[in-house]
């Protein structure tokens, strides 16, 4: 088996008093997705900034591609990339400038041609000489999708990449990432608190709660654990703490 | 019809805002005691130097000088600055600080583009000063670039300085990107000397690279030669400011990192 490009062991991190990540471990492999799923406050968002080197750990440790964040930060950031709904582009520029501009700090050689290449990818060719900040939030996400895979990375971070689209985008967004699983193999951590997106994108899924991992396996497996219909089910019997009664 | 209710609601809206934010406080009493302290001083120097006629003409060029050098080290202070509120403003800054990039080749970039405020402005004022009051700026030949320089430089620490304040205390310190510049101004001596000042404040202002520039801008306009040693002192100020800021950048870039502070900005 492949070692894993992603290694998070035994991470907490606290603020103050309040702990956001309370000693997860997790390890991730080229061409696997894995999802983050949890209730606001879980701290999937905490563990993706402390992956992508936002915030320190308090403690534990993170490495990626056998090397370790704090020593190796500028090599691993140059394989990886993220797309979150907490950065957009510059909105005074246009998109292909955006892109451009984030491909030479990714290092991307021919950044032009990788720019028009992810537009066609995306379908957004035609948003190319658009002002960022006019877009709508389907082709922003879509932009940020595309700046997510200028450098081609080797682990991909998407946090909550479906939200706030319309059913539509949201599909397409999905077939999106699941062609580049396909054609690319980088190591996915995707968060969402859509239940089909977990579903159809995620080989296996991670239940954070509180900080910790509650559960883990496929979205059959942990359906079937707490005795839900569905995954949706067991998320809002997990967000009322009615898990507890379930594992005692 | 007006309601009271709903004025004092909004109000109490903005005097809370007040209350609970001690940069906007300190803004309330800062830009008035600045404007006093520096018109105050520039009111004494007029008269300790402008006697007859050509002390009041020697006293406008001092002005028009110390007016343009003065843009150098503004300007560069908001390219590093105001860069940084760029990418804070534009949700940004999550994806420049994610991507693999030195905060040194972040700095350098900043810096760059202060360069090419103060070149842009600097071209602009030139002509101005030439054409409106004859003024030639070029008149200080090889010592234009050393001022320049030197002011430049401060106007980097200075930009360094405000970005750490508004990475530790987030948007709450903004507007410290336009206020640090005019906190240095009255010991900076831009538009009067340094022996204007009373004692306290006459050793910080030979603490600062600037107050050393705009005396020896001043020696250069009143016929008198420059001195290498002031220039020089100024350069090795600078060189010491710069280092702090960067050090102090580095520490705070550490503590925004522990306590989420990068993403809490991006974010909010």
């Amino acid at each position: 088996m492949d070692a894993p490009l992603l290694t998070v062991d035994r991470i907490v991190k606290r603020f103050g008093s309040f702990t956001a990540v309370d000693g997860v471990s997790l390890e991730v492999r080229g061409g696997e997705t894995v999802g983050l799923l949890g209730v606001n406050g879980a701290g999937k968002t905490t563990l993706m900034n402390m992956i992508l080197g936002l915030i320190t750990p308090s403690e534990g440790s993170i490495r990626s591609f056998g090397l370790e964040l704090e020593r190796h930060r500028l090599e691993i950031l140059a394989r990886t990339n993220f797309c979150t709904t907490y950065a957009t582009l510059p909105g005074n520029l246009k998109v292909h400038h955006n892109l451009e501009i984030f491909a030479r700090l990714y290092g991307v050689k021919h950044a032009r041609e990788k720019v028009a290449e992810l537009l066609e990818l995306l379908e957004i060719t035609r948003l190319a000489d658009k002002i960022t900040g006019q877009l709508s939030a389907g082709e922003s996400t879509r932009v940020n999708l595309a700046k997510a895979l200028l450098n081609d990375p080797d682990l991909l971070l998407l946090d909550e990449p479906t939200a706030s689209l319309d059913p539509d985008i949201a599909d397409k967004v999905r077939k999106l990432v699941r062609h580049v699983q396909r054609s690319r193999h980088p190591a996915i951590l995707y968060t969402s608190h859509n239940m089909r997106d977990i579903e159809e994108v995620c080989d296996r899924i991670l239940f954070l709660h509180q900080g910790r991992i509650l559960a883990e396996g496929t979205a059959d497996e942990i359906t079937r654990r707490f005795e839900g219909r569905n995954l949706d089910e067991v998320f809002i019997k997990i967000a009322r703490s009615e898990i507890e009664a379930l594992q005692s | 019809m007006i309601r009271p209710a709903t004025i004092l609601a909004l109000v109490t809206r903005q005097v809370l805002l007040f209350t609970r934010n001690p940069v906007r406080a300190f803004e309330l009493f800062f830009w008035p005691i600045v404007q006093l302290m520096v018109w105050g001083f520039v009111t004494q120097f007029l008269q300790q130097h402008s006697v007859g006629e050509d002390g009041f003409g020697r006293f406008i060029t001092f002005l028009i000088g110390g007016i343009i050098l003065w843009d150098a080290l503004f300007r560069s202070q908001q390219g590093v600055a105001i860069s940084y509120l760029e990418d804070v403003w534009t949700r940004n800054l999550l994806n420049i600080f994610a991507a693999p990039i030195r905060m040194t080749e972040y700095l350098a970039a900043s810096f760059t583009v202060g360069f090419l405020r103060v070149l842009v402005t600097a071209a602009v004022l030139a002509a101005i000063a030439w054409f409106a009051y004859a003024f030639d700026l070029f008149q200080f030949r090889w010592t234009l670039v050393i001022y320049y320089g030197n002011l430049m430089m401060f106007g980097w620490a200075l930009g360094i300085l405000s970005i750490s304040m508004i990475l530790r205390w987030g948007h709450a310190a903004e507007s410290l990107a336009w206020a640090v510049p005019f906190m240095v101004q009255p010991f900076a001596c831009v538009f009067y000397g340094v022996d204007v000042l009373p004692g306290w404040m006459r050793a910080v202002a030979l603490a600062l690279p600037p107050a050393h520039v705009f005396e020896g801008m001043r020696e250069v306009l009143a016929g008198e030669p420059v001195d290498p040693g002031r220039l020089a002192l100024a350069t090795g100020l600078n060189v010491l400011y710069l280092l702090a800021a960067g050090l102090l950048f580095s520490r705070m870039f550490a503590i925004a990192r522990k306590r989420g502070l990068l993403v809490k900005a991006a974010s909010s």
